[in-house]
């Protein structure tokens, strides 16, 4: 099986699939950073030379006296409580909390990139996997070895997944490299806030709590890979059941901005919770942003996108191994 | 004595939409012969040949390659095949050698001697470690037949493998095919819609039309039916009334007169004429063409 997975890496490889990635990662980390730079410039001459250091003192005077007030819910308290100690970090270990470094451009990236990008240069690799072989012509000359065909599947697969992993460690790696040149390096381990859980119209902050960004970060990571290793699996279920990779990349594309549209207007459709699309802004639930539908929570749209993706891979996998080849 | 059968075919039917597209094809293939598979476009050819190598599941029927079954024994079966199914499309971005690495990474005990072996073989040694995109039609066919060669197969299937190549490459290419079955002992099966090409390098036919197998025999033997005799003669009326007593005369024009070919009594019959004064320009023994045999056997439907 080594073997055969080697080989589809040396295609994928060979073909420079995965130089067009990082070339488009690094572009796009450049011009995101320079873009984050004005601003950060724009937002520091329209506020003047004031001293952040006065500005967070005040918040956190400001937090300590509304605690003080004996009116409040337990559990207002305890998330008012929590901001004043991530206040308190930032004072005492000297950052600047508006101004970002490293690890927080990346952090947003990977927010931002999470469902449309990432899963677009997954498709870059998974959609011409079998397509083309099967335009080519050279699918004829791969089926007929003496390797059963789920074999030659499950290594396309491999060296998918294998792919996913280079992606995310390719855009990891440059948007903290590139955007550090401009902001520093440091910011691992700015305390951040998550755990909020959106009720309705209002934010439960019972569970809020705070973790160092490097977590952070790694868990933002971690659902990133899971959903392009989605993403990637339905793309290759397309690229079995389609000769034209075009035509695959047309009908993922499309599915992915439909997924973006939808997600701003679906609030009152609530079956719409079960396409794979609205589900993808997975680090939203980091942050505690009101996902699309109501209801929907992390363990759900994990489950959501599970089921597509087991269910694409064993549509790709039976029409693959019984399929006639013309 | 015929030689041991490597490839067996019993009762091949395809049906794709419910329509029969290939109606029962039962033939065998044995050792060191070159077998033609002809045809005109649209017979099935290509499709059986698909069958052949398990890219198409057929309807019913069973293929055994080296006594193993296609179908349930695939990956055992498969090792005894080498084939080109239309195109020998490679991977354009690798090269040559990169190409056969490839393919021989997917069979076991095959490593970088082999490679060199079939490369020398196809005479594709100065250009191997180019891109296959720089290569000319006839090196692809040639790094076609490479790859094929690949496994050590006992089968060769070969499907139209003279397509795009000029006359010399034709000329070398079935020089190279009747070499693999003479002298490494292959069975060599050539699907071709060109009749010189398989009367040229086959040693049995087999004649398709419309997803059937309208005959299967030798090529000799097939041509030898229909031989006829060519008599040109003066004067001919004379000598076209003492043939008849002889033997049918199937046809008298300016062409001459032409009977069934009897190698036996042609002496006989010569020495009659003689005898009866009539002058004798011109006995000639002639073969037909597959073009005729097959016009004959399909009832007057054509080649393309």
């Amino acid at each position: 099986m080594s073997k055969l997975v080697y080989n589809e890496m040396l295609k994928i490889v060979r073909k420079k699939r995965l130089w067009v990635i990082a070339a488009i990662v690094a572009v796009l980390v450049a011009l995101f950073t320079y873009a984050q730079y004005r601003e950060t410039e724009e937002l520091r001459k329209r506020l003047g030379t004031t001293d952040w250091r006065t500005q967070l003192q005040q918040q956190i005077v400001d937090l300590q006296n509304r605690l003080q007030s004996p009116s409040m819910s337990e559990e207002w308290r305890k998330y008012l409580q929590i901001r004043l100690k991530q206040q308190q970090y930032y004072l005492e270990h000297n950052v600047n909390p508006s101004a970002p470094g490293a690890p927080t451009f990346m952090r947003t990236f990977i927010e931002n990139a999470i469902d449309l990008f990432l899963p677009l240069l997954v498709m870059v690799v998974a959609a011409d996997l079998v397509s083309s072989e099967a335009s080519a012509g050279t699918i004829k000359l791969l089926l007929v070895r003496p390797v059963k065909r789920w074999k030659v599947l499950l290594s396309k697969y491999i060296a998918l997944l294998l792919s996913v992993s280079f992606i995310m460690l390719t855009t990891a790696v440059l948007s903290y490299a590139i955007s550090g040149l401009v902001f520093g390096y440091g910011g691992f381990h700015l305390p951040l806030l998550t755990g909020f859980v959106p009720q309705g119209e209002d934010l439960n902050t019972d569970n809020v709590h705070m973790i160092p960004q490097w977590k952070y970060i790694l868990m933002e990571l971690g659902l990133a890979a899971f959903v392009s290793t989605v993403v990637g699996t339905l793309t290759l279920m397309l690229s079995v059941l389609f000769r034209s990779t075009a035509a695959v990349m047309g009908v993922m594309l499309a599915a992915l901005i439909s997924g973006a549209i939808l997600s701003n207007m679906v609030s009152s459709w609530q079956s719409a919770k079960y396409l794979f699309m609205v589900n993808l802004r997975l680090t939203d639930y980091l942050k505690g942003a009101a996902p699309p539908i109501e209801g929907m929570t992390l363990g759900f749209s994990m489950t959501v996108l599970a089921v597509w993706g087991l269910m694409s891979l064993a549509v790709a996998f039976v029409v693959f191994a019984r399929r006639d080849v013309y | 004595m015929m030689k041991p059968v490597t490839l067996a075919v019993h009762g091949l039917r395809k049906t794709i939409r419910g329509k029969e597209i290939i109606r029962g094809v039962s033939f065998a293939l044995h050792e060191g012969e070159v077998f033609g598979f002809l045809g005109p476009n649209g017979a099935g050819k290509t499709t059986t040949i698909r069958m052949l190598v398990g890219l198409i599941r057929p309807t019913s029927g069973t293929v055994m390659i080296g006594g193993y079954d296609l179908h349930r024994e695939f990956t055992e079966a498969i090792r005894q095949i080498g084939c080109i199914v239309e195109n020998p499309e490679m991977y354009p971005y690798l090269t040559g050698w990169e190409n056969l690495e490839h393919f021989a990474r997917m069979m076991p005990g095959i490593g970088a001697d082999r490679i060199m072996e079939v490369a020398k073989l196809v005479g594709l040694e100065q250009r191997i470690h180019d891109r296959v995109s720089t290569y000319s039609l006839g090196m692809r066919q040639r790094l076609g037949i490479a790859q094929a060669l690949l496994g050590k197969p006992k089968v060769l299937i070969l499907d139209e493998p003279t397509n795009g190549l000029d006359p010399a490459g034709i000329r070398e290419m079935r020089a190279f095919i009747r070499f693999l079955a003479e002298t490494e002992g292959l069975s060599v099966l050539v699907s071709s819609h060109l009749l010189s090409e398989i009367q040229l390098m086959c040693d049995r036919v087999a004649i398709m039309a419309k997803g059937r197998l309208l005959a299967v025999d030798t090529v000799e033997r097939l041509l030898n039916e229909q031989a006829r005799v060519v008599w040109k003669a003066d004067p001919l009326d004379r000598a076209q009334v003492l043939l008849a007593e002889e033997t049918e005369v199937l046809r008298a024009d300016e062409e001459g007169i032409i009977t069934p070919y009897e190698p036996a009594k042609l002496a006989a019959w010569n020495a009659k004429l003689v005898r009866a004064g009539v002058a004798v320009a011109h006995i000639e023994p002639r073969l037909p063409t597959l073009e005729d045999l097959f016009i004959e056997l399909t009832g007057g439907e054509t080649i393309e």
